[in-house]
């Protein structure tokens, strides 16, 4: 089954051509990191999956419909900054709001109340964040912030995990173990990943395939194809190196946009 | 006290009003919007007064001038927000043609000296009619009405814009709803306590719920209750102490109740 496909699709923003002539696909249950550098159109794509950003020509379906028909069934987590340290809000209700909180009205007590709250602390459990989902929010790490964000985008059992640079600002032992939630959940709860990343080594293990944006068009293949010092090289416009490590992970090496050492 | 028809009155209305700005100004704090708060009190200000230099009912020119300049923030959206010296410049302007009205209306106006102007600024919570009374009862139901139909939306909407979209939110609409409403609460706020002072009733109880509890409904609820509070609590000290005028008192009120919430902000582990 196919979560993603784009076809000829093309993106433009106030007249800008982002990306043209873009054909993927994206299996059901992948893992699937979207790399390129800044300001290549990462984003935009999310944002057409999405139906956000409409296509100029081409098109695309997304579990089995055009895009933004099947929002519901999408788990989505934009790049952000994080939650100001005023923000007061408990992490457990900032969850739940990925549950019902686009319903109007306000939460009423009730069996519907009871199974909600059953979730949130279910979908908690699985981003092993029980332990500070009660405190205010702002009050958080940046770590402990992104595990309840991915909670909130779980909340809805999506089929499709939308992640836009979900690593970005955090320290390394963080990434490492956000990248690790994240495939557990792509393995276990059955849900295809697309993962925005700036730095693609804490995810490099895990990946069933990349789509790289870059030079005005995108292209994906299998990771050890694009994960080559020719191709990512050519893909950056810097020398790149891709080493093995002593045990047999590979590590880029040179990309001022693919580790932590970039520049805003 | 409960004997004098104006202190009855000053309860029942001043109690509707720090309802609504209770609920209202929990998610003006939650949205970081105290600022346009304080820009709808210059508004009120100039509205207020331009009806009375025209001769008509000063609540007309106040709540069309308060709703109105909330749906042009709201329009004006993140720019206006990003912008700190346009709106900084457009509002002491506005606070400018208030005084212009009040300048036309104590030449030209019906006999009465600046005491209008000294009314919109503090308030006027004692001299207020059975008039005024219902129609603070009415617009603090339909405010309560309002928040109750947008309350979730409105909260994923200030939390979490870009997600809240993603699910369907109408963010912008929704926001621009909001500011309507930030706007006629301001005009029912400056009839009890002025416009200088509004912003106090709308941010203070609201910023002490938020030091007391990350739950957001208990939040809005104690919101309101703080409010309330400062309203009964800032009459009686007035009507006990008559030189001391009710607005400073509902004022100083909420304030204290705002202090004692940041000094009790261990309590946060207790309540949740």
């Amino acid at each position: 089954m196919t979560a993603v496909s784009f076809e000829g699709a093309e993106a433009r923003i106030g007249g800008t051509t982002i990306w043209r002539d873009v054909s993927l696909t994206v299996e059901r249950g992948q893992f699937v990191a979207v790399l390129g550098p800044n300001g290549s159109g990462k984003s935009t794509l999310v944002r057409a999956v999405l139906g956000l950003q409409p296509l100029a020509a081409g098109s695309a379906s997304v579990l089995g419909r055009p895009p933004g028909e099947a929002n519901d069934r999408i788990g989505y987590l934009p790049q952000r900054r994080s939650f100001d340290e005023s923000t007061r809000i408990r992490g457990a209700d900032v969850v739940r709001l990925g549950l019902d909180g686009a319903r109007w009205g306000l939460p009423l007590p009730g069996a519907r109340s009871r199974a909600a709250t059953r979730r949130v602390a279910e979908v908690i459990e699985l981003v092993s964040a029980t332990a500070y989902a009660d405190k205010p929010i702002g009050e958080l790490s940046g770590g402990e912030q992104q595990r309840l964000l991915i909670a909130q985008a779980l909340a809805r059992r999506p089929q499709l995990l939308l992640l836009d640079e979900p690593l970005d600002s955090l320290d390394l032992p963080n990434q490492a173990g956000v990248a690790a939630l994240v495939r557990s959940i792509c393995r276990e709860e059955d849900v295809t990943v697309l993962l925005v990343a700036h730095d693609v080594n804490p995810i490099l293990g895990y990946l069933d395939g990349v789509i790289y944006v870059a030079g005005g068009t995108a292209v994906e293949g299998a990771p050890e194809d694009v994960i080559s010092a020719e191709t990512l090289s050519a893909l950056y416009g810097v020398p790149i190196d891709v080493l093995r490590a002593s045990d047999g992970r590979l590590v880029v090496v040179g990309a001022p946009d693919l580790h932590g050492h970039h520049a805003h | 006290m409960l004997a004098q028809e104006f202190m009855r009155n000053a309860l029942v209305a001043g109690s509707f009003v720090a309802i609504a700005c209770g609920l209202v100004g929990w998610f003006v704090v939650l949205r970081a919007q105290v600022f346009a708060g304080d820009a709808l009190s210059h508004v009120a200000f100039t509205g207020a007064l331009a009806a009375a230099a025209l001769g008509i009912d000063i609540r007309a020119g106040l709540f069309l001038a308060t709703i109105l300049g909330g749906v042009v923030m709201g329009a004006l959206g993140d720019r206006a927000r990003a912008d700190d010296v346009v709106i900084g410049t457009l509002f002491a302007w506005t606070l400018g043609l208030g005084v212009l009205f009040l300048t036309i209306f104590t030449t030209n106006g019906s006999g009465s000296n600046g005491t209008a102007g000294v009314r919109v600024l503090f308030g006027s919570i004692f001299g207020l009619s059975t008039t005024d009374v219902r129609i603070s009862v009415v617009l603090a139901v339909a405010a309560v009405a309002v928040l109750a139909v947008l309350g979730r939306p409105l909260l994923f909407a200030s939390l979490d814009g870009a997600v809240a979209a993603a699910q369907g939110v109408p963010v912008r609409m929704i926001g621009l709803v909001f500011l309507g409403l930030v706007g006629l609460v301001a005009a029912q706020a400056t009839q009890a306590v002025g416009a200088l002072l509004l912003l106090g009733l709308l941010a203070a109880p609201a910023g002490a719920a938020h030091r007391l509890t990350g739950r957001p409904y208990l939040g809005l609820g104690l919101s309101a209750l703080f409010a309330v509070g400062s309203v009964w609590l800032g009459l009686t000290l007035s009507y006990v102490f008559p030189t001391l005028p009710p607005s400073t008192m509902i004022i100083s009120t909420a304030v204290g109740i705002y202090v004692t919430a940041m000094s009790l902000s261990p309590l946060r582990r207790l309540v949740g």
